[in-house]
């Protein structure tokens, strides 16, 4: 056993920041879209737009971060033990088996975190992105745009995308639960550091 | 060094840009409220011609004439003049002495009545032209500034010469005006002068618009913050520009949608009867709401609701009532809880509203009257007496608020049309004297020329009033749930998607059930983890 840093400063950063940011959207995102009044709608849009454009910076450096280090590696799918490790979830934690899958620095992330965070990626993040740049600009669309384009189908992908979204968080962070106990998933989160088998 | 610097910058900083801001925020208001008027150049107390005596209104507007040669001829070329309108867009003859409302119907009939708001006097039967005398154009009702000038209700547009008791019954007696002194002191039109005929259109005080009515003559900042002595104290003129006396600003052909922005002097149209034309069309610092004005009138947001100066407007107006008398045969009246009147014999049913929010519609300023000769689709009431015009898919149409008048008026069961209605009149068949409907349209017909078969029964009618006065401070403007909410104010309007307000329920439902399934999973995954690892341990 050594322990290692597993995720470093910039991905803790990123990873927390954009926590906060994504529950922000989805609180005053699900106002705006008319779920329940708490803040008012004016402001629910204001700080909506406002943790949008946040966001989209904080990506801007993560996907910088992730080509420089390539650290994009992570998530190349793999189906070498896929079926271990779903079948781990849906059986083996009840039965006290052990996880199937050995973490190493160079592949932090089992076969279903893999796809997990790649479709998070590649499919929940951007339709949610390019369905909010286009409402948010939706009265600059050039004509050629407004032709074929309706407002109400970028909402209803908006929405759409938005609930992916908070399917992931619930998911997500019940997952994050269950290591060997509750917080051992967390905290290499929080400190960066993790005690991992040496490799082989 | 550096880090204290910066310390310092933040502490101090911020609340120095704030009193700077507030400084400048008070220096514009001061700037503003203080705004004078130039001084005018000529003293009409010291023109010889305007001593006097003068022997009646005729003899005043002959001695302005005197030096404004070409104001009487400006006039009579005026809507304010002719009382006709021909629509550019939709090619109806409108105007006062062609359209029918929902109020008392016609003018045609009621002249004496009807033409006391006439910018003229004696006009007196209106089959003929108002009359050609350059002395009967009446400049005293628009340029009189002692408040003293009042044009008597049942004279033709003549003050009285005597003194009348008004109203009628109730024993106040309404002397002649002091024809020299208001001579003396005329000026431009203010407020008042305006409000003389347009705050009492409708037969009182803001019975007809909704957005205008006596409490503008000195409107509290909250009622309207361009008029408001504590605010601009802006006259009607100030929007409502003239050119040789033709006043800008239309309800029968509105600018909707007024894209040309801040009128420079040289550059654009000189009228300043839109928000925009002093405005500009995007005034607001967060662009999101100036997103809203490709969409939206100012006024959507700006007028949250009408009638708001403690003067009510009349919402509903039930003729077929008309005529009820009680035991002595006497007329009656009825008021409603809060001292409005509700019934009278003279003129039926009412309902008054105050701080009514408005209806609003597409529209691109185009109003469509029906007139008192076309055909009325008698199936589907409630008939519109006007409608107004405009769509989502046009680039010229805001959705704008409304005042809409309901009510029942009398038509012609035979011929499908709508009646003139000869309510005003000392004679033996003025619905008001007499409370017969069948004599009061009968003679409304034979006064006026407009045929009527003899029969007639009520019908439901609607007509569009578009609100545009009364703007309070932008603080009092909508806010933006007043519209993105399931309860909102544009609900049922085509063509607009509201977040908050539009959705698709399936996706709401589907998407719900993904996510408390998820978290059902989630929460039974969890328990079993629970109960069997305590199992295993045992």
């Amino acid at each position: 056993m050594s322990r290692v840093m597993i995720y470093k400063r910039f991905e803790r950063f990123w990873h927390w920041f954009q926590a906060l940011l994504i529950f922000s959207l989805l609180f005053t995102g699900f106002e705006i879209h008319g779920s329940y009044s708490v803040l008012g709608f004016g402001e629910a849009a204001r700080l909506h737009t406002l943790a949008a454009w946040a966001l989209i910076i904080l990506w801007l450096f993560a996907i910088f971060w992730h080509i420089t280090t390539g650290e994009w590696r992570q998530y190349i799918p793999t189906k070498n033990g896929l079926f271990a490790v779903m079948r781990y979830y849906l059986i083996g934690t009840f039965t006290g088996e052990a996880h199937p899958y050995r973490k190493t620095t160079r592949a932090k992330h089992n076969p279903l975190q893999r796809l997990a965070y790649l479709f998070f990626k590649l499919m929940i993040t951007p339709v949610i992105w390019l369905s909010g740049l286009l409402y948010l600009f939706y009265n600059d669309w050039p004509a050629t745009l407004s032709g074929v384009l309706a407002l109400e189908t970028v909402a209803l992908i908006h929405t759409a995308a938005a609930f992916a979204m908070l399917i992931f968080i619930i998911a997500h962070v019940y997952m994050a639960t269950m290591g060997p106990k509750l917080t051992s998933l967390i905290k290499p989160m929080v400190t960066g550091y993790e005690d991992l088998e040496d490799s082989r | 060094m550096k880090k204290t610097g910066w310390k310092y910058l933040v502490r101090f900083g911020r609340p120095a840009a704030r009193i700077v801001l507030a400084g400048a925020l008070i220096c514009s208001g001061f700037a503003v409220s203080g705004a004078e008027r130039p001084p005018a150049t000529a003293d009409h107390s010291k023109f010889e011609a305007l001593e006097g005596p003068f022997e009646n209104a005729r003899d005043v507007t002959e001695a302005c004439l005197g030096c404004h040669t070409e104001a009487g001829k400006q006039i009579r070329e005026t809507t304010h003049w002719t009382w006709t309108y021909e629509h550019p867009e939709t090619g109806q003859t409108l105007g006062k002495s062609e359209v029918i409302n929902s109020f008392c119907g016609m003018a045609i009939t009621n002249e004496p009545r009807c033409t006391s708001c006439h910018v003229g006097y004696g006009w007196e039967d209106m089959r003929q032209p108002p009359p050609a005398a350059d002395n009967a154009v009446d400049c005293l009702v628009c340029h009189d500034t002692t408040g003293d000038y009042w044009k008597f209700p049942t004279l033709a547009g003549y003050p009285t010469d005597k003194p009348r008791e008004w109203p009628k019954g109730s024993g106040d007696m309404v002397q002649p005006p002091d024809l020299e002194n208001i001579a003396q002191h005329v000026g431009a039109s203010g407020r008042a002068n305006c409000g003389s005929c347009h705050f009492y259109g409708g037969g009182d005080d803001g019975v007809k618009h909704g957005d205008l009515d006596s409490s503008l003559v000195d409107p509290p900042r909250t009622l309207d913050v361009h008029m408001s002595p504590d605010g601009l104290d802006f006259a009607c003129a100030d929007c409502h520009t003239s050119w040789g006396h033709q006043v800008a600003g239309s309800r029968y052909q509105a600018n909707a949608a007024d894209t040309l922005g801040i009128d420079v002097p040289g550059h654009t149209d000189f009228s300043r009867a839109s928000c925009q034309s002093c405005h500009g069309d995007s005034p607001h610092p967060q662009q999101k709401l100036n997103d809203h004005v490709d969409t939206l009138a100012c006024q959507t947001c700006h007028v949250p609701e009408f009638a708001r100066g403690g003067v009510a407007t009349k919402m509903w107006w039930d003729w077929s009532t008309a005529g009820r008398l009680d035991e002595n045969g006497e007329p009656i009246t009825e008021y409603d809880e809060h001292g409005h009147p509700s019934y009278l014999s003279e003129k039926g049913d009412f309902r008054h509203g105050e701080n009514v929010v408005p209806t609003y519609a597409w529209f691109d300023g185009t109003v469509k009257y029906t007139l008192v000769d076309e055909r009325l689709d008698v199936d589907h009431p409630p008939v519109a007496i006007n409608r107004v015009e405009g769509s989502p898919d046009d680039p010229g149409s805001r959705i704008w608020p409304f005042k809409v008048m309901e009510g029942k008026q009398p038509y012609d069961t035979e011929r499908e049309t709508l009646l003139a209605t000869h309510v005003f009149g000392a004679d033996d068949t003025s619905l008001w004297s007499n409370f017969s409907w069948p004599k009061a349209l009968k003679a409304g017909s034979e006064l006026s020329g407009m045929p009527f078969s003899g029969n007639y029964d009520f019908i439901e009618t609607t007509m569009h009033w578009p609100i545009t006065h009364m703007v309070p401070p932008a603080e009092q403007a909508l806010d933006c749930a007043s519209c993105h909410a399931s309860n909102s104010r544009l609900a049922g309007l085509p063509g607009i998607y509201m977040p908050g307000h539009n959705g698709n329920l399936w996706l709401d439902r589907i998407g719900w059930l993904l996510v408390a399934l998820t978290l059902a999973g989630v929460v039974l995954h969890g328990l079993a983890r629970i109960v069997l690892k305590g199992r295993k341990s045992s």
